[in-house]
């Protein structure tokens, strides 16, 4: 028998029922749609995480206080030490490898003018913090260099921020409230949108020990450092801790790379898109089980047929393969279907959030496809085996 | 040639054991025409399967062209249906959702005839049994006559020796039942072995050689004088 007669014998019994069929395969197609598309949503997670990091800068190390990774032996001690601006000042003088470094201190704190006030998010930094995040001014300019404005009361205000409290001014020049204390605007940062959950524009930039004082801290929140080159970017972290483990006396702090972070994250949301997956493939197998509910139908209502078929000479073996043929015609549609409609699905999903980076990895897409026919092999082959085993002359005398 | 010696078949129904066949003997000669007669029950039909190779003796030998088909495979028995038997069913057994043609065309497909082929012989075979402008009619478009007619087409295509026609009017009225017997007659004229399961006397009495059953053995043989 020929493999075209095959399929196309296969083909026309599975247009004897369509609407059996039809459902059948749709069973597969909705598994096979869930597959590219949850997987497509987790990796679309994923791509978004990672740009947000890299949108941090390139060759970013992030110093936090305390340490992560646990030792043996006793805890002797266990309060880290603060983390200091004089610390950063060190880095940045002490390692060659360090081009630049950005103290950063965080707290929330009301900002009202004349009538108006509303919460911001205060970031207490340095010049530095506008190189390493690539910032960019809409007016006036960011916080000077140099140690002696660090505690200057002067602030640079994120779009949104500027545009609640100055409606109708500009803002440059004019006098603030926050926390307590006057605070001379200095400039008005481009808008820049959320990064990393934090919405950029409606936060206000401060002098680091402006903000330090402002919400009584004597840490930092983290230090975040740009190393000269990518190559040296080990070397730059491992000498950073040299630097400030002598300072404090012990190890005790903990020095990301960006790349580290990256992976992490990368990692993580990779398993939750596996997992994403492998949730969709169990509807897949659900769907299997439509498929051979649909052929053993198919079989007890053919058997008259398949006793002819035999009588006119088709072998076990054809009629086996008839039966199997029929099976993986309707997964590999609902395949096929499924993949089109996961694809739509997908483009739907960047057509309404562009941020979202949201494709379905290659892997998915030929896991889906590979599954859908393996998934009519696999359930079809119970009814194709019921089917070609039947005994000819009771078949036969079945009505 | 067809050499049936000392075939029994007995089948399990319900946990009772049935003697569809007793000891039957019986041969018949390439391009013979013989009728198999008997009341229902008597073990006709489990005879024509075993001629057919649709069906196996439980005991006893039978022989096809001097080959014994008792203890051949599976596959092989397969091949004997495809290229040596043809059936011919009182249900006629079309498949509904294949047009005439479609239906002729079977038993090639299972073969692995390419298309051309299949077309020619197809065409032939509907042809010859009157119905080539109804080729494209679905059985359910077609009257029982015809029906059987197809059935007929489809059973020689292959070109068997042996065409085993299983009350091949049972279904039918008087008048498409005899259009029917001439037609298998003239394949029996044109050299096909013709064995004919049938209840009709009339129908019988036209064979070469007439076949009683009763009980699964065979109670009486005729031979018409020529």
């Amino acid at each position: 028998m020929k493999v075209a007669d095959l399929l196309r014998f296969s083909a026309r019994a599975l247009r004897g029922h369509r609407l059996r069929s039809a459902l059948s395969l749709l069973g597969v197609a909705i598994g096979v749609g869930s597959v590219i598309l949850l997987t497509s949503l987790g990796e679309g997670a994923r791509l978004y995480v990672t740009g947000e990091f890299a949108s941090l800068g390139s060759n970013l190390l992030i110093v936090i206080p305390g340490k992560t990774e646990t030792t043996g032996g006793p805890i002797v001690g266990g309060v880290p030490r603060d983390l200091t601006v004089e610390d950063a000042d060190a880095l940045e003088r002490r390692v060659a490898q360090i081009r630049r470094v950005a103290p950063l201190a965080v707290g929330t704190a009301t900002a009202s003018v004349g009538g108006r006030s509303r919460e911001v998010t205060v970031a207490g930094t340095t010049r530095g913090m506008k190189e390493i995040r690539r910032f960019r001014m809409l007016s006036g300019r960011y916080l000077e260099q140099g140690e002696q404005v660090r505690a200057q009361r002067v602030c640079v205000l994120g779009v949104k921020v500027a545009r609640d409290l100055f409606p109708h001014d500009n803002p440059l020049g004019a006098f603030l409230r926050v926390g307590g204390e006057r605070y001379r605007v200095i400039g008005v940062m481009a808008p820049r949108g959320t990064s990393l959950g934090a919405d950029l524009d409606e936060m206000i930039h401060v002098p680091v020990e402006a903000a330090m004082g402002m919400f009584d801290q004597r840490s930092l929140f983290r230090i975040l450092v740009e190393v000269r080159s990518h190559d040296e970017i080990a070397e730059a972290r491992r000498r950073a801790l040299e630097v400030l483990a002598e300072r404090h006396g012990e190890e005790d702090v903990t020095v990301f790379t960006q790349d580290a972070l990256l992976e992490t994250f990368g990692n993580i949301l990779g398993v939750l898109t596996a997992a994403l997956g492998g949730i969709a493939a169990i509807s897949l197998s659900v769907a299997g089980i439509g498929i051979m509910n649909v052929m053993l139908v198919s079989v007890s209502e053919r058997v008259p047929e398949i006793g002819l078929l035999k009588a006119v000479g088709a072998g076990r073996g054809q009629v086996l393969a008839a039966f199997l043929a029929e099976a993986t015609i309707l997964s590999a549609a609902g395949g096929l279907l499924g993949l089109a409609a996961g694809w739509l699905g997908d483009r739907a999903l960047v057509a309404l959030y562009p941020v979202f980076p949201a494709e379905p990895p290659a892997w998915a897409v030929a896991g889906a496809i590979a599954l859908s026919f393996a998934v009519g092999l696999a359930f079809g082959s119970l009814p194709a085996h019921r089917a070609s085993r039947l005994d000819p002359v009771a078949a036969l005398g079945r009505r | 040639m067809i050499e049936l010696r000392d075939v029994s078949r007995v089948y399990e129904l319900g946990g009772r054991q049935v003697h569809a066949l007793r000891g039957v003997n019986l041969s018949i000669a390439a391009g013979d025409y013989v009728a198999v007669m008997g009341p229902s029950g008597s073990g006709k039909s489990t005879l024509l399967h075993i001629i057919g190779c649709l069906d196996r003796p439980t005991s006893g030998s039978y022989r096809l062209d001097g080959e014994d088909v008792g203890g051949l495979e599976e596959s092989a028995l397969t091949e004997i249906r495809r290229h040596r038997i043809g059936f011919v069913f009182q249900s006629f057994h079309l498949v509904a959702r294949l047009t005439a043609f479609e239906n002729t065309e079977l038993p090639m497909v299972f073969a692995g005839i390419g298309r051309h082929e299949r077309r020619a012989r197809a065409e032939r075979a509907l042809s010859a049994v009157g119905l080539l402008d109804r080729a494209d009619h679905r059985p359910d478009q077609l009257s029982g006559g015809e029906r059987q007619r197809v059935a007929i087409a489809r059973a020689v295509v292959m070109r068997p020796s042996i065409l085993l026609a299983d009350e091949p009017t049972g279904n039918l009225d008087r008048a498409s039942g005899a259009e029917v017997f001439a037609l298998l007659e003239r394949m029996n004229a044109e050299g096909l072995t013709l064995i004919v399961v049938t209840h009709d006397p009339s129908l019988a009495a036209r064979a070469r050689r007439r076949v009683r059953l009763l009980d699964g053995a065979v109670a009486e043989q005729i031979e018409r004088r020529t």
